[in-house]
């Protein structure tokens, strides 16, 4: 028989290395490289101090256990914590002042920098690694009061906001990696949608690991003032090399009265190869908190690549009315893992959440679904909605659901279903027995399966993603 | 059309068909009759080319080519049609984008254009009024939640968007209430052609009140035991399938 794990099979197209001059920070983690880092990037006070003091937690924390993942221990004295393309000094001005090489890798990912190229309607943010090398149409979105900057420049340039903003979602006491991210993170996005306004484009943020042995720990903060709106791209690649790399991230979204945050991240990290030797350790702590009345938080997130996949974007339902979403596809093939889900805390009255997730294993593939839902005592009328659907392709894959619900009022409601089907030998007979083949019956299957989730992407990312998967999109409409 | 010559059959390895012999002509119907558990529904599966099935003796030929060496996908598409006896829910999948996946399939290994979703739906509708099926199937999932008959109107269906040549129908009656049989029976009549040749599979004559074979085989501990013209099917209604002596075609 074919083997129905081979439609997930695509030659990893991201896998290349940029020949770019690097300057890179000595292995190992202490004080000094975190000043390093700091310094480097020109830093107020506050962030330093706020580094160290993560630093300083980090030391007494352990590496969490609980995920149904297994990895060799990490050496965190072996890892490189800042390495920046050399050409990139401050930081470019103007896209002209971008390294060559840089924008001939942003082009072959295709994500070309130059605005004239790119699509209308989506600004970029480059990061390469621990730097932000370009962001495109930041003329068009200051017009309209939007800030939308590389993580390390709003540091210098609205250190007010940061300083508000920053770990108020996720505090650099939250876990292991979001402490370790705090205290050593050196790039990433940072976006403010003043009130009343809706953001003209949709924002993305392409991260790339380049440099071998380097960890990427960037952070992303995105805030939506009342009445504001703002949908957000996030994506990433890094290449192919047999050893792990870690990537630990923190997100963290703060959504104001009535306002709307859309998150959509398509992650094809490098997964590893057939055997399971290397790939990106994908460690990612990601927050949206509901701040204020009616606000809304939607995560969508199609997770394709990485060996190890451990991240749970979650909702903190503050407001009374606020919305949280999380619309999630997992695919694992070959030996990758995935613990992945999220997290809604109703703290509000009347708050509602969505969850619908949709795991995929092929080959020894091993996908976990963990969430959490919580509605206390004072959230009065909460309503949750789970889904998890998990598709097992062959027989030596697995897929695991871990539930938690926990509902603190009796006005409140919390619905959980879930479901395990197989791509079985019957299903493909019956599909090839009408002529197709094997192959594009199982893309078939799973496009099916998917189409909840992929309907929540925008469109240039839902092409992306049934790119990945190697699905259709056609069939996934209607 | 088709040829089987001593055609032996395993499953598991036990042989569940020990030789048998059928010639079916363009424009034909057969009926293969039989008790239980005597081979029937193994003999579609086979010829389908199901991968439980394991070939052990004997030759199949379809339209001058060795059926056994295609693989399932091929058969489908040089026309060889199976209307399951249990067809299979396919969760999430769009029933009219199925087949018109599957009439897309078929129709460029004839060398024809592929269809887009308008011409066919066009050739749905007049499939779907043939076998009396409302508008909601079109966006239902392929055969989930669909009772016994929906599912077997929708094997009919299909079959007459996809226009085989060698349309297999395996059980096609079981489970299906006076209503739905004729239904069916009218779909698969009106699928008669001169081109055309059809197996039918059942264990109950009462398809055959409906539909009138060419040609009625008894099958038996994987053996056809006997044949005849439509006749043969009214005295095993009347006498039972004991009335056959096993030996009788030895």
């Amino acid at each position: 028989m074919t083997d129905p794990g081979s439609f997930l099979d695509k030659e990893y197209r991201y896998g290349f290395v940029t020949p770019v001059d690097s300057e890179t920070a000595p292995r190992g983690l202490n004080e000094d490289i975190i000043r390093f880092i700091s310094k480097k990037k020109n830093e107020p006070k506050f962030m330093l101090r706020w580094r160290l003091k993560a630093y300083a937690e980090w030391k007494k924390m352990k590496e969490p256990s609980w995920a149904s993942v297994q990895y060799p221990a990490i050496d965190y004295q072996d890892i490189i914590y800042y390495s920046a393309p050399k050409s990139q000094k401050d930081g470019p001005k103007t896209m002209d002042e971008v390294d060559k090489e840089i924008l001939k890798t942003y082009e072959k990912l295709g994500i070309p920098l130059e605005e004239q190229k790119r699509l209308a309607g989506v600004a970029v943010d480059a990061v390469f690694d621990s730097v932000s090398v370009a962001t495109t149409f930041r003329g068009k979105l200051k017009e309209s009061g939007v800030i939308f900057c590389p993580f390390s420049e709003a540091v210098r340039t609205h250190p007010e906001l940061v300083e508000k903003y920053l770990g108020s979602v996720v505090p650099v006491t939250d876990n292991f990696f979001a402490a370790l991210n705090s205290a050593v993170f050196s790039d990433g996005s940072f976006c403010y949608v003043p009130k009343g306004i809706r953001c003209p484009m949709e924002l993305s943020t392409y991260f790339r690991i380049n440099s071998a042995d380097i960890g990427q720990f960037e952070r992303t903060l995105i805030i939506a003032d009342d009445d504001a709106f703002v949908s957000y791209l996030e994506g990433c690649t890094a290449p192919i090399r047999d050893k792990n790399q870690l990537h630990a991230a923190v997100v963290e979204l703060v959504a104001h009265d009535r306002a709307s945050i859309k998150y959509s991240t398509v992650q094809n990290w490098y997964a590893g190869d057939r055997d399971g030797k290397g790939g990106i350790y994908n460690f990612v702590t990601k927050r949206g908190l509901c701040k204020g009345v009616r606000s809304k938080i939607s995560w969508t997130q199609v997770e394709t690549g990485s060996a190890i996949t451990w991240k749970y974007p979650s909702c903190i339902l503050a407001g009374d009315d606020s919305v949280g979403e999380f619309y999630s596809v997992a695919t694992v093939n070959n030996h990758q893992q995935a613990d992945t889900g999220t997290k809604m805390i109703h703290l509000g009255k009347n708050t509602k959440s969505t969850v619908i997730s949709k795991g995929i294993s092929a080959r020894f593939g091993k996908a976990t679904y963990r969430g959490l839902v919580k509605i206390v005592p004072r959230a009065e009328n909460a309503r949750n909605y789970t889904q998890c659907d998990s598709l097992l392709i062959g027989d030596r894959c697995g897929a695991n659901t871990f539930p938690y619900i926990e509902v603190e009022n009796h006005s409140s409601r919390a619905e959980h279903e879930a479901t395990t089907s197989r791509i079985d030998e019957d299903q493909l007979f019956y599909c090839r027995q009408r002529g197709m083949t094997a192959e594009n019956a199982v893309s078939m299957i799973v496009n099916g399966f998917c189409k909840e989730v992929f309907r929540n992407l925008p469109m240039e990312f839902a092409v992306e993603a049934t790119r990945l998967l190697g699905v259709t999109l056609e069939g996934s409409v209607g | 059309m088709l040829q089987i010559k001593n055609l032996r059959v395993s499953i598991e390895g036990k042989e569940i068909l020990k030789g048998i012999d059928l010639a079916v002509k363009a424009g034909e119907v057969h009926a293969i009759m039989g008790p239980n558990g005597s081979g029937k529904s193994t003999l579609t599966r086979v010829l389908a080319g199901h991968p439980s099935c394991e070939v052990t003796e004997g030759s199949v030929t379809y339209e001058g080519r060795n059926l056994l060496e295609l693989p399932v996908e091929e058969r489908a598409r040089a026309g060889v049609f199976l209307a399951f006896q249990y067809p299979i829910d396919i969760p999430g999948v769009n029933n009219s984008y199925f087949l018109r996946s599957a009439l897309n399939e078929v129709r460029k290994a004839r060398g024809l254009e592929e269809l887009d979703a308008m011409d066919f739906l066009t050739i749905l509708k007049s499939g779907m009024k043939i076998v009396e099926m409302n508008e909601s199937f079109l966006t239902r999932s392929v055969n989930e939640g669909f009772s016994g008959g929906e599912k077997k109107r929708n094997e009919i269906l299909q079959m007459a968007v996809l226009e085989p040549k060698l349309a297999l129908l395996d059980e096609t009656d079981s489970g299906l209430d006076i209503d739905a049989l004729r239904v069916v029976s009218n779909g698969v009549n009106l699928m008669r052609s001169p081109d055309r040749a059809m197996i039918l599979v059942t264990h109950y004559q009462r398809l055959l009140n409906y539909i009138t074979p060419d040609h009625v085989h008894v099958l038996m501990g994987g053996k056809i035991v006997l044949s005849g013209d439509k006749d043969l099917a009214l005295h095993l209604e009347e006498k039972g399938y004991e009335w056959v002596n096993p030996d009788r075609a030895q």
